[in-house]
């Protein structure tokens, strides 16, 4: 019981951590072509997410395994139901990772070309397609008896299509708040300006989203019965505001701060409203998934709780250490002059 | 065609095209570690170039080895949700931990390594890279430890229609998963071993940078070495372990039918499937198998006919898959010990035979290691947990032909399209030979911020 409800905070937890940081990657991914003008301004581009970009997807994979251990059922059901999703999300993920890789390795004009827009197009499916799968887990899949009612144009619903809008949005901010802090010059203030601009249709679908998710979803339910709840969507929103404010202080760096925080504060706002479920069956409520009838054992919970609770700090250390190491803005001096930068 | 053909066809495809990368990021991550290690160690900037050169290498092919696992990652729920919610409860558990102790090190580690040259001190440097060493062959334990317990099932009980977990320690310490860590590691640094040699005998055969490749070359002799001692062994292990627990991939393996005691290894042999039994049977060495399976001369081998048709796996491919692996593994044995005995020498770069054959030998151990694997999947047919779990009753249910069709298009397309590219930038970098300019590493460029 105590078990299944660490591992749904534990579970929560993942994804959050996981979209702050592969958030401003998708971000600067998106941004690539917009922003930067020359090559050697993309390649700085690259070059401020090269150290960290997979050890923040790991935060994905993690995720995905996590669910597996703690929560086989839900893992089965949730990826063998959005298969076309989790498809399109693979091959994205896939052309990515290789094209960071990839990107430098050739000198010709086309190659480079194909790779910058693969970059684009391989950090904004991503980050709408969580969007929207993340949307219709609030929303709850149609499951019954029989399995899965639903389909793929099916995930493609108005408050699916929303939270990928809000996801596309907050990710864009997000990685232009990175950018402004990780590169120098005119390209940090270009980057500032992407996120002032983008800042109020933010704001806009944030407040569509909330107001949408009282009519579509029953995430408000555990609120209303503990108020006291609450306190995750305010800071939500106080985070969200506080971007701007920080922002038009020229604080960057603490706006970028702010802008971790909603991006963990909007997902635990979803999450604290889904508990005790993990996907809600829109059909049914007995055919949701919860915690209660998805989990694992409750020895494998133990065990897998110990393994977390070693190690998951020893991670977070190491990471922050890696994060200060390559604390300083990348320029274009450093990366011209340099044959190990991508 | 249906549901599970598909899902086995495309389960099949990318993990053996995973599996392309996968043994080379094994061996050569130790290599290359081993490499900065000298140069730390003596100052020495052969080392450094050496370093690089081969480390360059390593992360072209590190990129496909990352991006092709993920969709592994993804694969069990998408493709075999019944099996997944089965066995979850205890083959979830090695995964989570997998990325949890491996997957994080290795790629936090590998960003410090690549952007790291002038931001970290030499030894952290170096520490790095072993790092990511250690954790490559950590992810490899754990996700052999839950391949292990689907052919050999070991701490769990069937309760509430599905096998839960009873005993970590079991799971952990699967004789079965244990040998088949150290297997396929050891293919790893054989891979590593001849791709390292193959490639400097190409430059060798060219008489480009000499002393480079010729200690490139000693180096990857040394570790094949090492690599081909383990990979034998455990090899010999390996059997005894399926003869123990699999009587059905061990007979289809050796094409046994009839069950005997003192049973007999033919040299030249035909399996006869459809009349169960082989066409030829010739150069006998008697009792071999029998001596192979449980280390005594005279024990009984299980024969196929004492198993029901549907019950057995398909011979043809596990019985010369195995034979072929078996017959690489000879051979890069003695290729090895003569790279060994010949880079101790002088003039290694003027054997011009045996440089040619070294060279042709760089895809040898990929083919064994890839084989290695038919056989210890299509030798585990029809179950995908053997005794617990058909293979069958393992697919999702939820999922449609046209759905499995079109991704196997897709990854097929993708797949081909960046192994191409990948092969064709190391073949690019492996020819142009090692980069006398080591500026952003020796030099420090400016360091800001701070
Ligand atoms: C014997 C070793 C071995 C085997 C059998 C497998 N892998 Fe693998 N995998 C590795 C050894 C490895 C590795 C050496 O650690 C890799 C290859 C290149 C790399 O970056 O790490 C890797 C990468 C890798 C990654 C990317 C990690 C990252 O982002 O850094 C994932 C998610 C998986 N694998 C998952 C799997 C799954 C679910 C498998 C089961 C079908 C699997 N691998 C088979
Ligand atoms: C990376 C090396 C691996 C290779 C090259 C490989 C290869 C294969 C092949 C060829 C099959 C098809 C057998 C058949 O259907 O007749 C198969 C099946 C399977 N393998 Fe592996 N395998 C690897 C690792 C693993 C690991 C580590 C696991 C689990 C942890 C695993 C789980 C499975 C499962 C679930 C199937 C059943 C699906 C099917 O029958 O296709 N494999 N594998
Ligand atoms: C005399 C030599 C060899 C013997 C007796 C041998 C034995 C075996 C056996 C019995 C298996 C089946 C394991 C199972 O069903 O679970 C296997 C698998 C395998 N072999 Fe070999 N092998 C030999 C040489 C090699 C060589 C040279 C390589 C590659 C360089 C290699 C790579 C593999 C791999 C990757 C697997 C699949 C993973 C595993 O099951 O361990 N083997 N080997």
């Amino acid at each position: 019981m105590e078990l299944q409800i660490t591992w749904f905070v534990l579970w929560g937890v993942l994804w959050a951590v996981y979209f702050m940081l592969d958030g401003f990657v998708f971000g600067t991914g998106m941004l690539h072509n917009i922003l930067a003008r020359t090559d050697g301004e993309k390649r700085v581009l690259i070059n401020t997410i090269g150290p960290v970009w997979d050890g923040n997807e790991v935060w994905l994979i993690t995720a995905g395994g996590a669910t597996f251990a703690a929560f086989p059922t839900t893992y089965a059901l949730m990826f063998s139901y959005l298969y076309t999703a989790l498809l399109l999300l693979l091959f994205s993920l896939i052309v990515r990772g290789v094209s960071f890789e990839f990107r430098g390795k050739l000198e010709g004009e086309g190659w480079k070309k194909a790779w910058d827009v693969a970059i684009q197009v391989s950090n904004f499916l991503p980050a709408l397609l969580f969007g929207v799968a993340f949307g219709n887990i609030f929303k709850g899949l149609p499951m019954d008896a029989a399995g899965y009612q639903g389909s793929f144009i099916s995930l493609l619903n108005p408050y699916g299509l929303l939270t990928g809008v809000l996801f596309v949005l907050l990710f864009t901010v997000h990685g232009a708040l990175w950018l402004s802090v990780k590169t120098v010059g005119d390209l940090s203030a270009r980057a500032k300006g992407i996120a002032d601009k983008t800042w109020p249709a933010l704001l806009v679908v944030a407040v569509a989203f909330l107001a949408y998710t009282k009519f579509a979803t029953k995430l408000f339910d555990n609120y209303l019965a503990n108020p006291i709840l609450f306190v995750v969507p305010v800071i939500a929103v106080a985070a969200l505001a506080g971007i701007r404010v920080l922002s038009a202080k020229g604080a960057t760096l603490a706006a970028f701060a702010a802008s971790c925080v909603t991006v963990l504060s909007v997902v635990a706002t979803g999450v604290v409203g889904l508990f005790p479920n993990l996907i809600p069956s829109s059909i049914d409520p007995a055919y949701s998934l919860t915690i209660f009838n998805s989990s694992s054992s409750p020895y494998t919970l133990k065990i897998m709780t110990i393994v977390a609770f070693i190690f998951v700090p020893i991670v977070i250390i190491y990471k922050i250490w890696v994060y200060r190491v390559f604390r300083a803005p990348v320029t274009e001096e450093d990366v011209l002059g340099n044959k190990q930068a991508y | 065609m249906d549901v599970l053909t598909l899902s086995r066809l495309q389960f099949a495809a990318t993990t053996m095209f995973h599996f392309i990368f996968v043994p080379l990021t094994l061996g050569l991550s130790i290599l290359t570690a081993y490499m900065e290690t000298r140069y730390v160690r003596t100052g020495d900037e052969t080392y450094l170039k050496m370093t690089k050169f081969w480390g360059k290498l390593f992360l072209i092919n590190f990129a496909l080895g990352v991006v092709t696992g993920i969709t592994q990652e993804f694969q069990f729920g998408m493709n075999w949700a019944e099996y997944s919610r089965y066995v979850g409860d205890i083959f979830g558990a090695p995964l989570a931990i997998e990325a949890t102790v491996a997957f994080f090190l290795e790629s936090v580690f590998i960003g410090v390594w690549i952007f790291g040259w002038n931001k970290v001190s030499k030894v952290t440097h170096a520490i790095s890279i072993w790092l990511v060493a250690i954790a490559t062959n950590l992810s490899a334990l754990w996700i052999l430890l839950a391949n292990g317990w689907m052919q050999n099932p070991v701490g769990y009980v069937l309760r509430n229609g599905r096998a839960e977990m009873v005993d970590f320690m079991a799971v952990v310490t699967n004789p079965y998963g244990i040998i088949k860590f150290v297997h396929t590691v050891s293919s790893g640094y054989m891979v590593a071993a001849f791709f390292v040699m193959g490639i400097s005998a190409w430059h060798l055969l060219r008489k480009n940078q000499v002393d480079f490749f010729v200690r490139s070359f000693r180096m990857g002799a040394l570790f094949g070495l090492l690599g081909v001692v383990l990979v034998l062994l455990s090899g010999d292990f390996h059997a005894v372990e399926i003869a123990k627990t699999q009587p059905t991939k061990f007979a289809a393996m050796e094409s046994v039918w009839e069950t005997k005691r003192g049973v007999g290894m033919n040299l030249l042999i035909l399996p006869d499937p459809k009349n169960e039994c082989n066409a030829v049977e010739k150069i006998c060495i008697p009792n071999l198998v029998s001596l192979l399976a449980f280390h005594d001369p005279n024990s009984e081998i299980k024969g196929l006919k004492d198993f029901p048709k549907e019950m057995r796996p398909p011979v043809q491919a596990t019985f010369w898959s195995f034979r072929i692996m078996v017959g690489l593994g000879s051979f890069t044995a003695l290729a090895v010990l003569a790279a060994v005995i010949l880079s101790m020498m002088k003039s290694l770069e003027k054997r011009t035979l045996f440089l040619q054959i070294m060279l042709l030998s760089l895809p040898l151990p990929y083919l064994a290691a890839q084989l290695g694997w038919i056989v210890a999947e299509m030798g585990r047919q029809p179950w995908i947990v053997y005794g617990v779990l058909k293979t069958s009753e393992g697919v999702s249910k939820a999922v449609t032909s046209p759905q499995v069709i079109g991704s196997l298009v897709g990854f097929t397309l993708i797949y081909s399209l960046l192994g191409a590219i990948d092969i064709y930038l190391l073949a690019k970098y492996a020819r142009k030979g090692p980069d006398d300019d080591l500026s952003g590493i020796i030099k420090p460029t400016t360091v800001k911020g701070a």
